[in-house]
């Protein structure tokens, strides 16, 4: 028995070991996949620009014919749809932990939607620029957030009554974006897919900025409450029992994945299923071997460029990334609901 | 002997009184109906006096008075038409699921017949109103049976929960697919954009005389199948001891259901949360016996879009609000108050 105890333990440290060593080969290989996603964004386009070309514009030199569509039309529009991406993938699986269902994600739940309304409302009606419309967004964002989360509270909030509130309101959300929208004066149709679905087409370096710095607060902020929030996953009293603040935790992550959610819509649109697709894919990829954070936000990014690739150059006419990630997410959601329903269990 | 007799007196009595309360309500409704037709056609952006109504009404366009209620009388014909076959599918849709959050809007089922109208104009060429008819009521079809499928599968069958999800997820799919469609086609994209959001405003005698066969078939098949409804709603297995077919009883509802808000959607564009929420007000109203509660919703249904439509132009003055946008905003938050009082996610 006593003999038997060490070599317990140093089994079992070695399997955390290996654990942990299969997590980084996993998070190394989706940063590689991301990288070759930017890679593959900036040198293909309406025309082929080789790597050496694409690597001179990149350190600052004079490339004719290169400088202009890779600097000023390729990088951008890289750049934003690998932040957007990693913005939707952390905002949604830290939904998707806290409630403990795939399907309570925010662009299922009405809060992209939120977002995306008050941020079509400020550039439409009011004639919005600059940082203001991430301002409106994410308040709009957190405020739909706290009403669905109001409304679904009785004696407690349960998945099912939040997920089916929060399906309500963005009905009614959505009515009212596509309403501003048929109302708008100068009726750009690019311009409204991007509110509808959401889209990267036009991309600006300044659009970066503000999910730059959002990513990092409040990816940060997250992160930094990942331990807490894996604790959650087990229920409140499991968590309440390892001794975290579960009220605490609970606001934290939702204030962060709302604003990083709201930031990302602000610039791109909510892109649709982005958020609900990340989490469960990256928990695939991971199985059991550690967090599922960090590996969902490079999973969404992988989707942007992936998408945004499909939607350029592989599909008949040019679709935004938005309509392709809707494309591929809703039989992904069906094939989710099919199958929590084959296995009896309540979603 | 003598008090079984007095019973059966007093039972016969209560429901005589009960009869007669009943058509005390009815009549109330049908005074109501009445007179949202008179403000239907009286209020608008042009204000016109009670001689220009009458005049108008009479089909006299001298002045533009009359013109504008001329305009006035079809639109009035149609919403009634259309809110009365919106309420009534509600109605059987929630009666054939025995699930209280039914509706053709929530189903999925009215962009399915989005999505096969707007593939019918941009694939086949489609451009009469007559052929948008049958495609939409085929698109509504395949889509009900697709969502019920998925919605049933596994344990306790089609819970209002994975219902509200499967229609919920079909219903972006497809809006997805309509974007996708459209998208390369700025040819037919406004008049797509317009449609899109459900109002009654465009109404011409010529487009309501395309959907009458269709409603009036509708109509007759729903209204005839209240009885089959009550035994279903002692569950399958005392409906079929009661001899019921409950295949047939359901398939014949259905197809009733599918063929009014198929038609419905083909004439005025996706219109939701209108036969989500008059059932249930009706059901307040007369009670749960079908042969009531189904002539009742179609009368509420063309009073609630009546209202809805009124509504729209009063809030958004010199302008108007579509009624589909309307309904969204008194139906949305109707669901969300069922959600709460209803135990329907203890599944």
């Amino acid at each position: 028995m006593s003999a038997g105890e060490p070599a317990l333990s140093a089994a079992v440290a070695a399997g955390r070991r290996r654990r942990a060593g299969a997590w980084r080969r996993v998070v190394a290989g989706l940063v590689l996949i991301v990288l070759a996603g930017v890679a593959l964004t900036l040198m293909l386009g309406q025309s082929f620009t080789p790597p050496g070309d694409v690597l001179r514009v990149l350190t600052g030199q004079e490339v004719p014919g290169a400088s202009f569509t890779v600097g000023h039309l390729r990088l951008p529009r890289a750049v934003l749809s690998v932040l957007v991406g990693m913005s939707f993938g952390l905002g949604g699986v830290a939904f998707q932990i806290m409630l403990r269902n795939p399907l309570a994600s925010p662009d299922i739940i009405g809060v992209s939607s939120g977002a995306s309304a008050a941020a079509v409302f400020a550039i439409v009606v009011l004639q919005m620029d600059g940082p203001m419309v991430p301002a409106v967004s994410v308040a709009a964002g957190l405020g739909v957030a706290l009403l669905i989360y109001a409304l679904a509270w009785k004696d407690g909030v349960t998945g099912a009554r939040l997920i089916l509130i929060g399906i309500g309101m963005a009905a009614m959300i959505d009515s009212f974006i596509a309403y501003v929208l048929s109302r708008a004066p100068s009726w750009d149709l690019q311009e409204a897919m991007r509110w509808l679905t959401g889209s990267v087409n036009g991309a600006r370096m300044e659009q970066a900025l503000p999910v730059l710095v959002s990513l990092l607060v409040f990816g940060g902020l997250l992160l930094s409450r990942a331990r807490d929030l894996e604790a959650l996953r087990m229920g409140e009293e499991a968590a309440a029992a390892l001794g975290v603040k579960v009220g605490l935790t609970r606001v934290t992550v939702i204030v962060a994945a709302v604003c990083m959610i709201a930031v990302a819509t602000a610039s791109v649109g909510p892109i649709a299923f982005l958020a609900f697709l990340s989490g469960p894919i990256a928990s695939r990829i991971v199985g059991p071997n550690g967090s599922i954070l960090i590996p969902a936000a490079l999973t969404g990014a992988c989707l942007v460029l992936v998408g945004d690739y499909i939607g350029q150059f592989l599909l008949p006419g040019r679709y935004p990334v938005g309509v392709v990630t809707g494309a591929l997410g809703a039989p992904y959601l069906i094939y989710l609901i099919i199958r929590v329903n084959r296995g009896g269990g309540a979603l | 002997m003598t008090g079984s007799a007095g019973l059966s007196d007093a039972i016969a009595v209560g429901r005589r009184r009960d009869s007669l309360s009943r058509l005390l309500r009815l009549g109330l409704l049908i005074a109501a109906v009445a007179g949202l037709c008179v403000l239907s056609v009286a209020v608008g952006t042009r204000p016109v006096g009670w001689a220009e109504i009458l005049s108008g009404v009479q089909g006299h366009v001298e002045t533009i008075g009359e013109a504008a209620v001329a305009l006035r009388v079809p639109r009035t014909l149609l919403a009634l038409l259309a809110g009365a076959a919106l309420g009534l599918s509600g109605a059987i849709m929630q009666g054939v699921t025995r699930n209280p959050l039914a509706d053709p809007g929530i189903l999925g089922v009215n962009s399915g017949a989005a999505l096969a109208v707007v593939i019918g104009m941009a694939w086949f060429g489609m451009d009469s109103a007559a052929i948008y008819v049958w495609v939409a009521i085929l698109g509504a079809a395949v889509t009900a049976v697709f969502v019920y499928a998925i919605g049933s599968l596994g344990r306790g069958g089609a819970t209002p929960l994975k219902l509200a999800l499967a229609g919920a997820a079909t219903s972006i799919a497809l809006s997805c697919f309509t974007i996708a469609v459209v998208l390369p086609r700025n040819d037919i994209a406004g008049g797509v954009r317009a449609w899109q959001i459900g109002g009654v405003g465009g109404a011409t005698y010529g487009s309501i005389w395309l959907v009458m066969p269709f409603l009036v078939v509708g109509f007759a098949i729903s209204l005839l199948s209240a009885r089959r409804l009550n035994s279903l709603a002692l569950g399958d297995e005392l409906a079929a001891g009661l001899g019921e077919n409950v295949a047939v009883a359901r398939g014949m509802a259905a197809l009733g259901a599918i063929l009014l808000c198929g038609a419905t959607t083909a004439a005025c564009g996706p219109i939701g949360f209108v036969g989500l929420v008059v059932p249930h007000l009706c059901r307040l109203l007369v009670g749960v016996d079908h042969r009531w509660l189904l002539p009742v919703s179609a009368l509420g249904g063309a009073g609630l879009l009546l209202l809805a439509d009124v509504a729209g132009r009063i809030v958004a003055r010199p302008s108007e609000l579509a009624v589909g946008v309307v309904t969204a905003f008194i139906g949305a938050p109707f669901f969300i108050w069922i959600v709460r009082r209803q135990k329907v996610w203890e599944l």
